[in-house]
C-alpha cells in the first residue's frame, strides 16, 4: 500500500477545507455562525487551517441569547483574541425589544426558535450573502437531505423540493440578490468524528464539556443546571451532581450529563459508550415535535 | 481507519431502506432515542415489528406522501471503516438525484428483487453507474427468504446481469444473495445460504480495497482562493491554495500554469499552515512558485511532463437536471471544479436512452433527466481530462444564470 493515504478524519478535514475556501472565493460577504458549542470551535480551527498563515477571511458572529453559559462566553473571547478574528455579537433580548417579540414562557424558556429573528435582522444589517454553518447530517432527520451549499430565500427558508443538485466537488454559490445561502462545511463529520479530531489536533474547549460539580434540577429524566434563567419549582428536587456537557446551546434547553469524564479521552470513551444520540440526549426542544427541526429549518433556522 | 462512500439504488420496494435501516441497526449504530421514535411511529403494525424502512424516511412531507424526495446521506462506523451513504431515490424521474448521490460514490450497491431479476430499473441504474464510472459495484440480490433461498435463482440473476455489466463495461461486480428484511448475510453470514462462499455485505465493505480508486499518476490541481495576507511580517506571502485533484506534487517539481502557459518550479508546499515536502490528492494545500507570475482563482497548475488538454471546444454527455428544458443557442455558464467560463451548447447529437443505451434522436429541446451527446464552445479555454481518465478534472456543470440554478452534470469526453 502506498504511503498517499489519507485515514478518514484527514479526509473530512480536507473535505471542509475545500469547502471553506469555496466560501471565501465565491461570497463577497460571508460570516461563520459561532454558538460556542465545539462544532463552531472545530470549525475555526478547520478555518484557520485553510487560510493559514493568513487571518480567517470572515467574521465571526455570535447569536447572543442570552442564556449562554458563563463559561462558554469567556472561551469565546479568549479563542477570537487567538485566532486575531472579528467577532460580531447580536442579541436576541435586542431583538425582542425592538420588535417586541413574545419570550416563550414556561419552566425552560427556549429563545431557540427567536434565534431566528435575531439571525434574519443580521444578515441584513452587515448584508451577508453567506452563513457557515456547524450542523452535521447526522444529528437529525432533516438535516440528512440538506446540501452542502444550502440556498435559502429571503426569507432565510429552506426548500427542500426545490435545492440545487450538488456534485462532485463543485458547489455553486450564486444567488439573486437577497438571498442567501447556508454553508455547512462539517456536514459529513458525525458527534464522533468532531471528537477523535478534537483530540488528534488537541483542540481547546470550554470547560463545561467536561466533568465539573452542578446544581441541577432532574425534570423528565434529564438534568438541567439552576441559574438565574432556570430556577427549581416548589417540589422540585435540587441535587449536586458530577456532569459535563455533550452538546453546548442555552442554558435553558441543553441537559447536562452525568460523568466522571474529565480528560478528552475519557469523554470519547463515554461517548462511545452510550446509546443515546447527541440530540436525544441533551436538547430539551427537539422533543416538542416529531419534525421540530423541519419546521425550523422551513422557517430560516440554520 | 479510511473512508468509503457509497450509494444504494433501487426502490422502496426493492427493500432499500430496510437494507440500509438494517445496516445501521446490526452495526450498532442505531441508538436508543431514535429506535424509540421508531417504535412511537411503528405502533400500528400488525405484527409488532419495528419497521427498519422507517429510519430513513426523513422528512414529514416524504412520510406523508410514501415517497422519498431527495439523496439522503447517513453514517456509520465499524471498527475498520467509516461509511457514508447517499440513499437516492430510485424512480425514473429522479436520475437527477442518483447522479447526485453517485458522482462521488466509491461503491454503488444495485438492489435485486429475487422475485424479479433483472428488471427496467436495474439496467437504468447500471448504465448511471457506469457513466459515472463508479469504481465498484455491488450487485445484493434481495427477498432471498421469498425464494426459499434458492441457488438456481440467484445463479440465473447472476447470468443475467453478467451480460449488463459486458455490455456496460462494468469490470468490478460483486454479486451477494441476501434478506434485509430478516438480515440474512448482511452483517452476519446466512445460515439459510450456506451455499454461498462469499462474504455477508459488511464485510464485504470493510475490506474492499479502494486505495487505488484515487488517481496518484496523474498530477492535477486547480488554484480555489489566493492567499495574500499583505501583513507586515507576511508581506510577500503569494500561496495558491486548493484541493489536489490527482497525483503527487514534490517540492522544486518542474510545472507549467495553465492555461497561460507558463513554466515555473514549485518552491514550497504547505498543508494547513505547515510546510511539507510533498502533497498528494485528495489533500487540501498551498503551493507556492518561484516565479511571480499572474495566477488566480480556476486556473491549473500541472507537472511540465504530464499535461492535460487545453481547449475551448468540448465533447459532452449531458445530464439535464432542470424543469426548464436546454434551449440550444442559449449561453450557460459552466462550472469545472473553481474555474468559471461562459459556455454555449452548439450541438445536440443524440439522446441517451438510460433504460437500453440506444442512441435517439433528439426531438424538441433536451428535457430533465435526459442523457445527451453535445459539443460545448466556452468562452476562455478550459484545463481538463477526459472523465474515464480523471473523473474530477472531466466533470463540470452548467449554471442558468438568470436562475441561478444547476441545469446540468457534464461529463467531458476525452
Amino acid at each position: 500500500m502506498s504511503s498517499y493515504h489519507l485515514n478518514y478524519l484527514e479526509q473530512l478535514e480536507t473535505e471542509s477545507i475545500h469547502i471553506f475556501r469555496e466560501v471565501a472565493a465565491q461570497f463577497e460577504k460571508p460570516a461563520l455562525l459561532f454558538s460556542g458549542g465545539k462544532d463552531s470551535i472545530t470549525m475555526v480551527h478547520l478555518a484557520k487551517k485553510a487560510f493559514a498563515p493568513g487571518k480567517i477571511p470572515f467574521p465571526l458572529v455570535h447569536i447572543d441569547t442570552g442564556h449562554n453559559f458563563p463559561e462558554a462566553l469567556e472561551f469565546r473571547d479568549w479563542l477570537v483574541n487567538q485566532v486575531n478574528a472579528i467577532l460580531i455579537v447580536r442579541k436576541v433580548e435586542d431583538t425582542i425589544k425592538q420588535r417586541s417579540l413574545t419570550e416563550p414562557k414556561g419552566k425552560f424558556p427556549s429563545r431557540n426558535w427567536l434565534q431566528t429573528y435575531t439571525l434574519l435582522d443580521t444578515i441584513e444589517e452587515f448584508k451577508f450573502d453567506c452563513c457557515i454553518g456547524g450542523a452535521r447530517r447526522d444529528e437529525e432527520k432533516a438535516r440528512a437531505k440538506e446540501r452542502i451549499f444550502s440556498v435559502r430565500d429571503e426569507f432565510g427558508q429552506w426548500n427542500p423540493k426545490l435545492q440545487r443538485p450538488e456534485l462532485w466537488n463543485i458547489y455553486n454559490g450564486r444567488i439573486h440578490k437577497g438571498e442567501n445561502v447556508r454553508v455547512f462545511p462539517i456536514s459529513n463529520w458525525t458527534e464522533l468524528d468532531i471528537w477523535n479530531y478534537i483530540r488528534k489536533e488537541k483542540i481547546d474547549l470550554p470547560s463545561i464539556y467536561f466533568a465539573h460539580e452542578r446544581k441541577v434540577i432532574e425534570h423528565e429524566g434529564q438534568l438541567v443546571a439552576m441559574s438565574e434563567y432556570v430556577q427549581p419549582a416548589e417540589n422540585d428536587v435540587v441535587l449536586t451532581k458530577k456532569v459535563r456537557y455533550r452538546t453546548v446551546g442555552d442554558m435553558t434547553c441543553t441537559a447536562a450529563v452525568e460523568s466522571e469524564a474529565s480528560t478528552l479521552d475519557e469523554v470519547i470513551d463515554e461517548i462511545i459508550a452510550t446509546r443515546i444520540s447527541e440530540r436525544g440526549e441533551t436538547r430539551i426542544d427537539d422533543k416538542v415535535t416529531e419534525a421540530a427541526m423541519e419546521d425550523r429549518k422551513k422557517g430560516g433556522y440554520f | 481507519m479510511d473512508l468509503l462512500r457509497f450509494i444504494t439504488a433501487g426502490s422502496v420496494d426493492d427493500g432499500k431502506s430496510t437494507l440500509i435501516g438494517r445496516l445501521l441497526y446490526d452495526s450498532k449504530n442505531i441508538l436508543i432515542d431514535q429506535l424509540e421514535a421508531l417504535e412511537k411511529s411503528t405502533k400500528n403494525r400488525d405484527d409488532g415489528s419495528v419497521d427498519l424502512a422507517l429510519l430513513t424516511d426523513g422528512l414529514r412531507a416524504e412520510r406523508e406522501q410514501g415517497i422519498t424526495i431527495d439523496v439522503a446521506y447517513r453514517y456509520f462506523t465499524t471498527p475498520k471503516r467509516k461509511f457514508i451513504i447517499a440513499d437516492a431515490p430510485g424512480h425514473v424521474q429522479y436520475t437527477r438525484n442518483m447522479i447526485t448521490g453517485a458522482s462521488n460514490a466509491n461503491l454503488i450497491i444495485i438492489l435485486i428483487d429475487a422475485r424479479l431479476g433483472v428488471v427496467e430499473q436495474t439496467r437504468r441504474h447500471s448504465i448511471i453507474a457506469s457513466l459515472l464510472k463508479i469504481p465498484h459495484v455491488v450487485v445484493a440480490i434481495n427477498k432471498m427468504d421469498l425464494v426459499e433461498y434458492s441457488q438456481d435463482i440467484f445463479n440465473n440473476i447472476v447470468i443475467d446481469y453478467t451480460e449488463v455489466a459486458k455490455q456496460l463495461g462494468l469490470s468490478d461486480v460483486t454479486y451477494i444473495p441476501i434478506s434485509a428484511l430478516d438480515g440474512d448475510n448482511i452483517v452476519d453470514k446466512s445460515g439459510h445460504i450456506n451455499w454461498f462462499k462469499g462474504k455477508p455485505l459488511l464485510e464485504f465493505l470493510e475490506d474492499l480495497k479502494i486505495e487505488n480508486d484515487i488517481n496518484l499518476t496523474d498530477a492535477r490541481f486547480q488554484v480555489q482562493f489566493v492567499i495574500r495576507p499583505q501583513t507586515d511580517d507576511l508581506h510577500d506571502y503569494r500561496g495558491y491554495a486548493g484541493k489536489v485533484i490527482s497525483g503527487v506534487y514534490k517540492k522544486g517539481d518542474k510545472v507549467k500554469v495553465l492555461p497561460q502557459d507558463f513554466e515555473t518550479t514549485i518552491s514550497t508546499l504547505e498543508t494547513g499552515g505547515k510546510e511539507v515536502e510533498e502533497v498528494f490528492a485528495p489533500q487540501s494545500v498551498v503551493i507556492h512558485l518561484s516565479n511571480d507570475i499572474d495566477i488566480s482563482r480556476g486556473d491549473s497548475i500541472v507537472k511540465a511532463d504530464n499535461l492535460p488538454q487545453v481547449n475551448n471546444e468540448l465533447e459532452v454527455l449531458l445530464c439535464w437536471m432542470d424543469d426548464k428544458p436546454l434551449m440550444p443557442g442559449n449561453k450557460y455558464l459552466l462550472q469545472h471544479n473553481s474555474r468559471l467560463v461562459r459556455a454555449v451548447v452548439k450541438n445536440v447529437e443524440f439522446k441517451l436512452d438510460v433504460n437500453s443505451l440506444q442512441r435517439q434522436p433528439v426531438e424538441g429541446n433536451v428535457k430533465l433527466n435526459e442523457v445527451v451527446k453535445a459539443t460545448i464552445k466556452t468562452a476562455s479555454p478550459l484545463v481538463y481530462d477526459g472523465y474515464e481518465k480523471i473523473s474530477e478534472n472531466g466533470s463540470a456543470i452548467l449554471i442558468d444564470e438568470t436562475s441561478n440554478s444547476t441545469v446540468a452534470a457534464v461529463l467531458i469526453k476525452s
